[in-house]
């Protein structure tokens, strides 16, 4: 093995971290003016300086947040909770369950119906949501709850996952085992194969909440009530009122601050799991 | 043997029910309307009538210089995203997975957290971040004598791209140091045993064996990057901007549905474009496979 001289051995991790601590700063300036900007009243904002706390004015702006429009902000919060938490544990169940059954039955057909799965994780899913709209509007649940929660039950990815990670957890003869106890199909997917899959249940989990949280397409297309709509699409209303009313943007950026929160403490304590759920998808 | 495919259908149909009713009928539904058009009858007085069409609708979209320009757009969008992407995950990813890397899980976390940021706020940040008024970005490259209109005609396209990069960088990033931190470490032994440095050893060794990481989110990004709505739509609602409403192919397909209710054109609209996404992810495809092939 050759040995590099060790003044150019240190010049070039110098060069290697140097370039990946400018990456850094640029992934996270946006985020560090996003929390510094949040903390200003509409005056600071606008007199741009990041990182100074003219106009310091936290307090205000989340009291602001909270008092605008009867507290609708917080409303937003909890629809994008119900819709998030709802719609992935829904969905984690239903993939989890289809990915379980392509991994450990066989029947007729099995790997043409699980093409088209896969067909299914290349569809533009922007272009189904105004044909979803029409559909739903025909159907008389446009401006509902179920007409956001619905479509999100559906992941074709989140079937793939399930399979790959039932394939990579749940040994054959832990089911073998179950059979011969007696136990029924079923009851042995649920007492032992969810059971044992589970980290690739929360993985599907945490990547559909995600998708879900940061949904606009679909919530703006479906939604008219105020009253129904997520953060996104709440926060883009307000953006969209911000010119002819300044005072909307310490709102929208205080509300975009909270808004990012749970994503950002869900990535970082369940790093393990979303590192997982991108290399199932990528390393065979 | 029953109790088993009983069992395998159970656990199948609620996936494929909703696969159905969410994926499937709204496709045909998108095929069906797009032969439709809305007349109004006589005066008007009667209200809307719907008659068949034919492919009226196709021609009318593709007839159209907007609809047209915005797959222009989205060509330009592809020739310099796409590029910038692969290559900055790539370059990442190989510095991270490099011996001379320190810290790796921060940098990892780090890199990937704008992807834990919706798009929508995403896209405010940045238009904030591009807003002179807002912007100390703006202000600092005044200062140092350069001016740049983040919202003219030229600087659009740069600038929604820019979201676009800060959002995947970091996802994309993280699959392939996945992918590179999957490889034999014994080959990449017998590599510097035989005297190739970092930079042959990346190039000759390592990318060949992360091919198919690479052709996986080349097509989903070709895929996503048809889709492209959300940023330019933030875009076009600030003040002076270039991006008009039908700036890409969906926002077209939203302005006919939404501003014009012409939902024959605006499910014509959406049908060419999946048709674009089939056509192009087939042709990734086959282009990765291909490449993989000849390995």
């Amino acid at each position: 093995m050759s040995t590099p001289r060790p003044v150019n051995v240190w010049l070039s991790k110098a060069a290697v971290n140097g370039a990946l601590v400018l990456a850094v700063v640029y992934m996270l300036f946006p985020l560090v003016w996003l929390l510094t900007a949040a903390t200003k009243d509409a005056g600071g904002l606008l007199a741009g300086n990041a990182f100074s706390f003219e106009g310091f004015d936290l307090g205000g702006n989340l009291r602001r947040l909270a008092g605008h429009n009867d507290g609708i902000y917080f409303h937003w919060y909890l629809n994008s909770l119900l819709y998030a938490g709802l719609g992935a544990l829904a969905c984690s169940l239903i993939s989890v369950a289809a990915g379980y059954a392509f991994d450990k039955y066989d029947f007729r057909g099995k790997e043409k119906l699980f093409g088209v799965v896969l067909l299914g994780v290349l569809v533009p899913t922007t272009a189904l949501a105004l044909p979803m709209y029409l559909l739903a509007s025909e159907v008389g649940i446009v401006n509902t709850y179920g007409a956001v929660l619905l479509p999100v039950l559906v992941n074709p990815f989140g079937v793939y996952l399930a399979r790959v990670f039932s394939a990579g957890y749940v040994p054959d003869e832990a089911l073998e085992a179950a059979r011969i106890d007696g136990a029924g199909e079923l009851r042995t997917f649920w007492s032992i194969g969810l059971r044992m899959v589970m980290p690739g249940f929360v993985t599907v989990f945490l990547f559909q909440f995600t998708a879900i949280w940061n949904n606009f397409f679909l919530p703006l297309v479906m939604l008219s009530d105020q009253k129904l709509f997520p953060l996104s699409l709440g926060l883009y209303a307000w953006n969209s009122n911000a010119h002819a009313e300044p005072d909307h943007y310490p709102l929208v950026v205080t509300g975009s601050l909270l808004a990012v929160v749970p994503l950002v403490v869900a990535f970082v304590s369940l790093q393990r799991h979303w590192k997982a759920g991108l290399t199932a998808g990528s390393v065979k | 043997m029953k109790a088993r495919t009983r069992a395998a259908a159970t656990l199948l149909t609620p996936f494929f029910l909703l696969f159905t009713a969410v994926m499937v009928v709204p496709i045909g539904y998108a095929v069906w309307l797009s032969l439709f058009t809305e007349k109004q009858s006589g005066l008007g007085f009667g209200g809307a009538e719907t008659v068949f069409n034919g492919l009226d609708n196709y021609t009318a979209a593709l007839g159209d210089r907007a609809f047209l320009e915005g797959f222009g757009v989205l060509l330009g969008y592809c020739l310099l995203y796409i590029p910038l992407l692969l290559a900055g995950a790539l370059a990442l990813a190989l510095l991270l997975d490099s011996a001379l890397a320190r810290a790796r899980r921060f940098f990892q976390l780090a890199l990937f957290l704008p992807h834990a940021v919706p798009g929508i706020i995403a896209a405010l940040i940045w238009v904030y971040l591009y807003t002179p008024q807002l912007s100390p970005v703006v202000r600092a490259m005044e200062a140092g004598g350069v001016g740049f209109d983040f919202f003219s005609p030229e600087g659009s396209l740069p600038s929604v791209v820019n979201i676009a990069l800060w959002e995947w960088l970091g996802y994309n990033m993280v699959i392939f140091y996945a992918a590179l931190q999957a490889i034999d470490r014994s080959v990449l032994e017998a590599a510097t045993v035989d005297g190739a440095g970092s930079w042959r050893t990346a190039f000759a060794i390592k990318l060949p064996l992360i091919r198919a990481s690479l052709g996986m989110v080349a097509l989903f990004t070709v895929i996503g990057s048809l889709q492209l709505f959300t940023e330019p739509l933030i875009l076009n609602k600030g003040t002076g901007s270039a991006v008009t409403s039908t700036w890409t192919p969906n926002m077209y397909a939203y302005t006919a549905a939404f501003d014009r209710n012409d939902y024959g054109l605006a499910a014509a609209a959406s049908v060419l474009l999946a048709l674009a996404a089939a056509l192009l992810s087939f042709a990734v495809t086959r282009l990765t496979d291909r490449k993989g092939k000849r390995a």
